[in-house]
């Protein structure tokens, strides 16, 4: 039973209650071993209909789950060998970003991540998943080494958003972020993005500038979280729900904008209940997809990166239309 | 992106035009009040002085139009991609229709979208320029404002042109274009970075207010960043820090003043001057 059940996963676990409660009442016999199946194989159905079918504003709520998997389980799941590095070598370490040397399948990689932290300690300390400028610059930092010494940079995004606060402005918030977005867009080394749970606007971009993008199933990425959409364009925050229709932020959108790259499929019922068999996809997504970057030259790396992003945007070019006279 | 407050309503007047377009939240009449000194201004005066106040030197509202006359040499803009057209790929809707807010929005401040690009020259040197106007969808960057920029800096990259863009945005990434808008940071930043390697002098102008998406891609990335006196400068909006965080914020914070002290701008420079340290700036660098 895991931590959180979420109001629409109800069912679910009403369901699995019924099925540990017939099993522990009912004999060998073959009725009711039959019931036992047909029970398991209901479950099943339940669970790929209600998971199926997520509205955005569930996906959220899955995305934000507090058993989904985070970097540090990506890490110790996926990777052979982790070696942290601490620091942005200026001002601190900050514990919303991690970063350091791994071992893919015995690839040699640098990797970088948001972490939200498992309790409340954890949480506290590393912000939620807010990163501050320090822990931009720590990526930014650990990336130019990968660069010098020809690790393929992963990163992992998972973050509500960049940190609000009077230390993060004071220590350039903003122009780290464009720094960042700056220095991934001309890096001589792949680089992968995976959005494991929150893609929270430029916090999230401000390590999301890779050769290619992919996004977790029920992951979300968003210019604006929906709470803070709502309380913009409707004026108050329980809006959520409708603004998280509206933002067209999950994955099969992102698809199709051309903003990702592919969709790594979640376990059913959600990353939240199979950490190992997620990290399995995880692996084999990031191991393929690095095999095919390594093909490329550094120059061919940059070009792809700098295209791949050049190209997002839909607008049109009309050349007669003056603004404002019809109606 | 984060978002902030509309800045205090301000006066805002094409200079040289003769329709009175009623913007919102802009006083009409022969006097105005200063929100910087508080005293009755003498609206032609204020005019004069470029959008500021002739008692206190607060700087108000400027469009991109008159922004335009204001730092360009006369009759030298000429524009560029001024056919882009914003879509509405969300099929966007909140209270309005993003469809009908967009042309509202085209009729109200009479451009089509929220920035313009092109070239022409400051004191007889040829730039390529942008300038963003904080009237339109609050100056927000969705997919036409970051082609129109990006196309502007590969242009000033094939024409070896210096690139000034003035900022004035207070809704960052456009919310209306859901992800699109939020690409659009990456996009520009990443043009921006191929400018800097081909050795162009970039100089960012902020004004009042320039937030959350813009402040945090192509205006923070100027070789030179140039900030008006007192403008609202910053990545997360006010209120969004202090609901989060639970206390006041300090005088002065996110101010032009305040970035300066912490380092990130170079200048502060008043918009009388702003021509004139362009220009130099530009000689500088040897462009
Ligand atoms: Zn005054």
């Amino acid at each position: 039973m895991p931590d959180q059940v979420l109001d629409f996963e109800q069912p679910i676990f009403d369901l699995k209650d019924q099925i540990v409660e017939f099993e522990s009442a009912s004999d060998d016999s073959a009725g009711s071993t039959e019931k036992l199946r047909e029970m398991k194989r209901q479950l099943t159905e339940l669970t790929k209909t209600i998971y199926g079918n997520l509205t955005p504003w569930q996906t959220v709520k899955v995305a934000r789950h507090s058993d989904r998997p985070y970097t540090v389980d990506y890490l110790s799941l996926v990777f052979e060998e982790f070696v942290e590095l601490h620091g942005d070598k200026f001002f601190g370490d900050d514990r919303a970003v991690r970063a350091g040397f791994a071992k893919l399948d015995g690839i040699k990689v640098m990797v970088i991540g948001h972490q939200k932290g498992r309790n409340l300690k954890e949480r506290q300390e590393s912000y939620f998943g807010c990163a501050h400028p320090e822990g931009y610059r720590k990526a930014m930092l650990k990336m130019r080494m990968a660069e010098k010494y020809g690790l393929p940079v992963i990163c992992f995004i998972d973050t509500p958003g960049a940190y609000p606060g009077i230390g993060a402005e004071e220590r350039g918030q903003a122009q780290v972020i464009a720094e960042s977005m700056f220095e991934m867009s001309r890096l001589k080394t792949p680089i992968v993005c995976v959005v494991i749970g929150e893609g929270g606007s430029g916090g999230a971009l401000g390590i999301g500038v890779g050769n290619k993008v992919a996004m977790l199933e029920h992951s979300y990425y968003s210019v604006i979280s929906p709470e803070g959409c709502a309380g913009i364009l409707w004026k108050n925050g329980r809006h959520a729900e409708k603004a998280a229709d509206a933002l067209k932020f999950t994955a099969s959108y992102l698809k199709n904008f051309g903003v990702i790259d592919d969709v790594i499929e979640e376990p059913l019922g959600g990353a939240h209940c199979d950490h190992h068999s997620t990290a399995a996809r995880m692996k084999s997504y990031l191991v393929k997809t690095l095999k095919s970057l390594a093909e490329l030259s550094e120059e061919e790396l940059v070009r792809d990166r700098y295209e791949r992003f050049r190209k997002i945007g839909v607008f049109t070019e009309e050349a007669t239309i003056n603004p404002g006279t019809s109606d | 992106m984060s978002k902030v407050l509309p800045a205090p309503s301000e006066p805002s007047q094409s200079s040289g035009s003769k329709n009175k377009i009623r913007r919102k939240g802009i006083p009409e009449g022969l006097w105005l009040r200063c929100p910087g000194c508080n005293e009755a201004i003498f609206r032609k005066e204020m005019l004069r002085a470029l959008n500021t106040c002739p008692e206190c030197d607060h700087h108000f509202y400027v469009s991109a139009k008159d922004r335009i006359k204001q730092v360009l040499d006369d009759g030298t803009f000429v524009e560029w991609d001024s056919e882009l057209h914003p879509a509405d790929p969300l099929e966007f809707s909140d209270q309005k229709k993003y469809s009908d807010r967009i042309h509202s929005e085209q009729k109200r401040t009479g451009l089509r979208e929220a920035a313009l690009t092109g070239t022409g020259m400051v004191r007889a040197r040829r730039v390529a320029f942008g300038v963003t106007d904080s009237a339109f969808i609050m100056g927000s960057m969705g997919s036409v404002v970051g082609e129109k920029l990006t196309r502007l800096i590969e242009r000033a990259i094939e024409q070896n042109l210096p690139l000034i863009i003035v900022s004035g945005s207070g809704g960052g990434a456009r919310m209306h274009e859901g992800i699109l808008s939020l690409m659009q940071m990456a996009k520009v930043s990443a043009a921006l970075a191929k400018y800097d390697a081909a050795g162009g002098l970039f100089i960012s102008v902020l004004t009042n207010p320039t937030m959350g998406g813009v402040a945090a891609s192509f205006a923070s990335l100027g070789d030179l960043v140039f900030a008006e006196p007192k403008a609202l400068i910053g990545f997360a909006g006010p209120r969004t820090i202090k609901a989060t965080i639970g206390v006041e914020l300090p005088e002065g914070f996110q101010t032009s003043e305040f970035l300066l002290e912490h380092g990130y701008i170079d200048r502060i420079v008043t918009r009388e001057k702003l021509k004139s340290e362009i220009a130099r700036a530009i000689d500088y660098c040897g462009k």
